[in-house]
C-alpha cells in the first residue's frame, strides 16, 4: 500500500512539474523578471529552459559528434558515481555502526564523543573536499596509491556515517529498562543483551537512518567529484555539460537527470534491504540533530 | 558540578586530539598537503581573519536567506497540506522521493538561468534544501494532536480555525524546531558548497577552492575553520531561539 | 429541570460493516439538578461512550439526550457543561493560569474578568501560588485539579468526568475526592461521574448506576444515602453497605449473563 501511495505521488509530482515547467515557459518572461536589479525569476527562453521534449529527445543523440548517445555516456558516468558511493555508503555505515555500539557500550565514550559527531555534520566539513582531495597521487596504502575516487568514498562515507551512527544510538538505547532487567535476570552478559536484545529493536531505527545516509552518499559522492575533478562520474559530466550550456543547453539536464536517478536507484536499494528485515514492524524516524 | 560531566568529556577529548595532531605533524614530518598543523592554521586563521570575516559574512547571508525562504514555504505548505488529509498522505511519500535526489546538482542549472553574478541560484539550492526538514517534521506536528485535547476543544464548540490557532500550531512548535536545528546547518553547507559550482565566487566556498588550488594548504583550512564556527553559530543561534520560543521547555521540573 | 435527561439512547460503532459493535442499547437516564451520579461497570460496558454522548462529542445512532431542557448539541454550543478526562489534558505551553482561562478565552471574555475568574477557580483547588508554573512542572495529581478548576471556570450547570482520578494514587485520589464534592457542593453543579472503582463511586454519589456490556445497558441503580461524606463515613457501617450492594449488583449482571445461554 505504502509502494503504492508512493507511486502514485511520484507520477502526480512528475505531472504537477511538467506543467510548471512548460507553463512558466508559456507565460514567463524570456528574459526572465527583475524587481530591484535582481533577477528574481530566471530567463524563460529556450537556451535557459529548453522545453520537456528536448531534454528528452537529447538523450537519443549522440554526445558530441559522432561520439555514443547521450543517454549511455550518463548512464555509464551514474553507475560509476553508484560504485563510489556504495562504497563510501558501506564504509560510512560500518563507521557509524560501531560508533553507535561503542558509545552504547561506554557511556563516556557517548558522552566524550557524541557532541563531536553531531557538530561533524553542524559545520560544513564537505568544505574539506578540496583538501581531501590534495591527497591523491600522494599518499599509499602500501602498494596501492591513493586514487582520485577514493578521496570521494571518503567523502562520502564522511556524510554517511552521522545519519547511521545517531539512529543506530537511540536504536540500540530503545529497549525499555524492563526489557534489560529482563536479560540481567537471565544474566546474559552485555553482548548476549546487544544480540538478542538491542540489535533487533534497534533495525526500526537503523532503516530510516540508512535510507538518510543513502542519500547523504549520493551527494557527498556527487559534490566529491566535483571538487577532485573525478573523470567517469556524473559530478563531473554536469559540469562538464554546464560549460556547454550556451551552445547545448539540454545537455546538462540529462546530466542532471542521471543524477536524479542515481539517488532514486540508491533510495531504492536501501529500500530492497529493509524488505526481508523489517515486515509486520514500524519504523521510527530519529530527528538527526 | 553536573555540567562538568557533561561538558568535561567532549572537551578533554578536544584538547587531546589537537594536541596529537600538532605533535604528529610537527613530530612525523608530515607535509602541509597533508594535513596541516594545528598552529600553521591558527597562524593562518588570525593573519587572514578579515577575510574570513568578509566571506562567512557573505555564506552567511545566503544561508540565511535560503534559510528563512525554505522554512516560510515548508511551514505554509506543511499546514496547507495538513489541512486536506488525501494531501498530506501523498506529500510525505513525495518529499521522501525528492529528498533522495542530490539538490546540490541542481546549482550549475540554476546558474545558467540567472547571471553568473546572481546570488538567487545559491539562495534556491539552499531554500530547497531547508525545506525537506521543515516540511516533514512541521507536517508530522501538525497531524499528531493528542486526542484529549481534541475532545476537549470539541466540549468547547471551537470552531476549526480556533482549534489549529490554540492547539494545533502551539502544539506543533516542538516539531518545526527539530526541523530546523538540522536545517541550519543544511543551510549553510549548501551555501557553502554551492559555490563549488560556479556562479557568483565572493564566499567560503570559493575562497576555500581558491586557497587550495594555489597549495596554500593552511590558509585553505583557515577558511573550513571559518566555515565550521559559521556553521556553529547558526545551530547556536536556533538552540537560543528554541529557548525563547518555548519557555515551556527549559523549565526543570522542581 | 433535571439536569440530563436521556431517553431510548442506542449508540451503534460501524453499522452494517464486519465489525459493527453495540455500545449502548435503549438507555434511559435522568440526572436530577444538583445530584452526583456515578456510572460503574466492566470495560466495554458503555459508560464512556454515555458520557461523551451526554456531552455531544458522539451523536446518537436512536434515542434523545436532553441537557437542562435543551438538546444535546445546543448545550455545547453554548458551552453548557464542563468535562475533565483521564489525562489532564493541559496545554503544555500555557501557565496554569493561561490553561484555566482556555474556555473563558473561548467566550470571548475580556482579559482582566477572564484573569479574576480564572485566578478564583484556582483559589478553589488551592493552586493560586502555581499560577505561573507549566504543567510539565506539577504532579500528576495537581494537573488533575488544575483540570477540574477549568472544567468549572465557566460555572456550568453540568459537570461531566470521565475516570479523571484513574492514573493518581489511593492517597491523592481519595483527597481530590473530598475536595471535589465540597467544590460541587459550593458550586451546586450536578455531575455524572464515570468510574472503575466501586468504592470512589460509592463516596462521591448520590446513585449509582450499574451498566453491563454486550450490548451496553443499565442493569441496576443504587441510591446511596450517607449521613456525610468525610474520611469518617469510609469506615461505617452504611458505607460498607452500599459498596456491597454495588458490587452484588455489578456481580448480579455478569451471572445473569452467564445465566443465559
Amino acid at each position: 500500500m505504502r509502494a503504492g501511495r508512493t507511486l502514485v505521488a511520484a507520477a502526480l509530482g512528475v505531472v504537477a512539474f511538467v506543467v510548471l515547467w512548460e507553463g512558466y515557459k508559456v507565460v514567463g518572461n524570456p528574459d526572465g523578471t527583475v524587481l530591484l536589479g535582481v533577477r528574481i525569476l530566471p530567463r524563460a527562453d529556450d537556451l535557459s529552459m529548453p522545453h520537456l521534449y528536448d531534454i528528452v529527445a537529447r538523450l537519443g543523440r549522440p554526445e558530441l559528434t559522432g561520439g555514443r548517445p547521450v543517454w549511455i555516456v550518463v548512464l555509464d558516468a551514474a553507475g560509476f558515481t553508484l560504485g563510489i558511493t556504495a562504497v563510501g555508503f558501506g564504509v560510512g555505515a560500518l563507521v557509524g555502526l560501531l560508533l553507535a555500539v561503542a558509545m552504547q557500550r561506554f557511556r563516556i565514550v557517548e558522552r566524550g564523543l557524541l557532541p563531536y559527531v553531531i557538530l561533524s555534520q553542524t559545520v560544513p566539513l564537505v568544505a574539506l573536499a578540496p583538501l581531501v582531495a590534495g591527497w591523491s597521487g600522494r599518499l599509499s596504502f602500501g602498494p596501492y596509491p591513493w586514487q582520485d575516487w577514493m578521496t570521494v568514498a571518503v567523502i562520502a562515507a564522511y556524510l554517511a556515517f552521522f545519519p547511521v551512527a545517531v539512529g543506530m544510538l537511540r536504536g540500540l538505547q530503545s529497549p525499555p529498562a524492563a526489557g534489560v532487567e529482563l536479560m540481567n535476570s537471565y544474566a546474559a552478559g552485555w553482548w548476549r543483551t546487544l544480540v538478542k536484545l538491542r540489535l533487533p529493536a534497534s533495525l526500526p531505527y537503523l532503516f530510516p537512518a540508512l535510507r538518510l545516509a543513502g542519500a547523504a552518499a549520493v551527494v557527498g559522492a556527487v559534490v566529491g567529484e566535483i571538487s577532485t575533478g573525478t573523470r567517469g562520474g556524473i559530478g563531473r559530466l554536469i559540469i562538464e555539460y554546464s560549460r556547454e550550456a550556451t551552445s547545448d543547453p539540454a545537455k546538462v539536464y540529462t546530466a542532471m537527470l542521471g543524477a536524479a536517478i542515481l539517488g532514486l536507484v540508491v533510495a531504492g536499494l536501501v529500500g530492497l534491504l529493509e524488505l526481508p528485515l523489517m515486515r509486520h514492524r514500524r519504523r521510527v524516524e530519529v530527528a538527526t540533530l | 558540578m553536573r555540567w562538568v560531566r557533561s561538558v568535561g568529556p567532549p572537551i578533554l577529548l578536544g584538547i587531546l586530539v589537537i594536541v596529537a595532531w600538532e605533535l604528529t605533524v610537527k613530530l612525523g614530518r608530515i607535509a602541509p598537503f597533508i594535513v596541516p598543523a594545528p598552529s600553521a592554521i591558527w597562524r593562518e586563521f588570525v593573519e587572514q581573519r578579515g577575510n574570513v570575516w568578509q566571506a562567512a559574512l557573505a555564506s552567511g547571508v545566503n544561508a540565511l536567506i535560503g534559510l528563512i525562504g525554505g522554512t516560510v514555504v515548508g511551514v505554509l505548505a506543511a499546514m496547507t497540506a495538513s489541512r486536506f488529509r488525501p494531501l498530506s498522505e501523498v506529500s510525505v511519500p513525495f518529499a521522501a522521493v525528492l529528498n533522495a535526489l542530490p539538490i546540490i546538482a541542481l546549482a550549475p542549472i540554476l546558474n545558467n538561468m540567472f547571471e553568473s553574478t546572481s546570488s538567487v541560484p545559491r539562495w534556491i539550492v539552499t531554500g530547497i534544501i531547508v525545506f525537506f526538514p521543515i516540511f516533514v517534521n512541521t507536517l508530522r506536528g501538525l497531524r499528531e494532536v493528542d486526542p484529549t485535547h481534541r475532545e476537549l476543544m470539541q466540549s468547547y464548540a471551537a470552531s476549526g480555525w480556533t482549534f489549529a490557532r490554540k492547539v494545533r500550531l502551539p502544539g506543533a512548535l516542538p516539531f518545526v524546531f527539530t526541523g530546523l536545528r538540522q536545517a541550519s546547518s543544511l543551510a549553510v553547507i549548501a551555501a557553502v558548497v554551492a559555490e563549488y559550482f560556479g556562479g557568483l565566487q565572493n564566499g567560503l566556498g570559493s575562497r576555500i577552492t581558491s586557497a587550495a588550488s594555489f597549495t596554500a594548504y593552511p590558509r585553505a583550512w583557515a577558511f573550513v575553520v571559518g566555515a565550521c564556527l559559521l556553521g556553529l553559530a547558526f545551530y547556536l543561534s536556533t538552540l537560543l531561539l528554541e529557548r525563547l520560543a518555548m519557555p515551556w521547555k527549559s523549565r526543570l521540573i522542581t | 429541570m433535571n439536569a440530563v435527561e436521556v431517553a431510548g439512547l442506542t449508540k451503534v460503532f460501524n453499522a452494517g460493516r464486519a465489525d459493527e459493535v453495540t455500545a449502548l442499547s435503549d438507555v434511559d437516564l435522568t440526572v436530577g439538578d444538583g445530584e452526583f451520579v456515578s456510572l460503574i461497570g466492566p470495560s466495554g460496558c458503555g459508560k464512556s461512550t454515555l458520557l461523551r454522548l451526554i456531552g455531544d462529542l458522539l451523536s446518537p445512532t436512536r434515542g434523545t439526550v436532553t441537557v437542562a431542557g435543551q438538546p444535546a448539541a445546543k448545550a455545547r454550543m453554548k458551552q453548557g457543561y464542563g468535562i475533565a478526562f483521564q489525562q489532564s489534558g493541559l496545554f503544555e505551553w500555557r501557565t496554569v493560569l493561561r490553561n484555566v482561562e482556555l474556555p473563558l478565552e473561548l467566550r470571548g471574555m475580556s482579559r482582566a474578568d477572564r484573569r479574576a475568574r480564572a485566578e478564583e477557580m484556582l483559589a478553589l483547588v488551592g493552586l493560586s501560588e502555581f499560577a505561573g508554573h507549566y504543567p510539565a512542572q506539577l504532579s500528576g495529581g495537581m494537573q488533575q485539579r488544575v483540570a477540574i478548576s477549568r472544567a468549572l471556570a465557566v460555572s456550568p450547570p453540568l459537570l461531566l468526568m470521565d475516570e479523571p482520578f484513574g492514573a493518581l494514587d489511593e492517597m491523592t485520589r481519595e483527597r481530590l475526592q473530598s475536595e471535589l464534592l465540597q467544590i460541587c457542593a459550593k458550586t451546586r453543579t450536578s455531575t455524572v461521574f464515570v468510574t472503575h472503582s466501586i468504592s470512589e463511586a460509592v463516596f462521591l454519589s448520590d446513585r449509582v448506576v450499574v451498566m453491563s456490556p454486550r450490548p451496553g445497558r443499565i442493569t441496576a441503580t443504587v441510591d446511596v444515602d450517607l449521613p456525610s461524606r468525610d474520611d469518617a463515613v469510609r469506615q461505617s457501617e452504611k458505607y460498607f453497605a452500599a459498596v456491597t450492594e454495588v458490587r452484588q449488583a455489578l456481580r448480579g449482571g455478569t451471572q445473569a449473563r452467564a445465566a443465559t445461554p
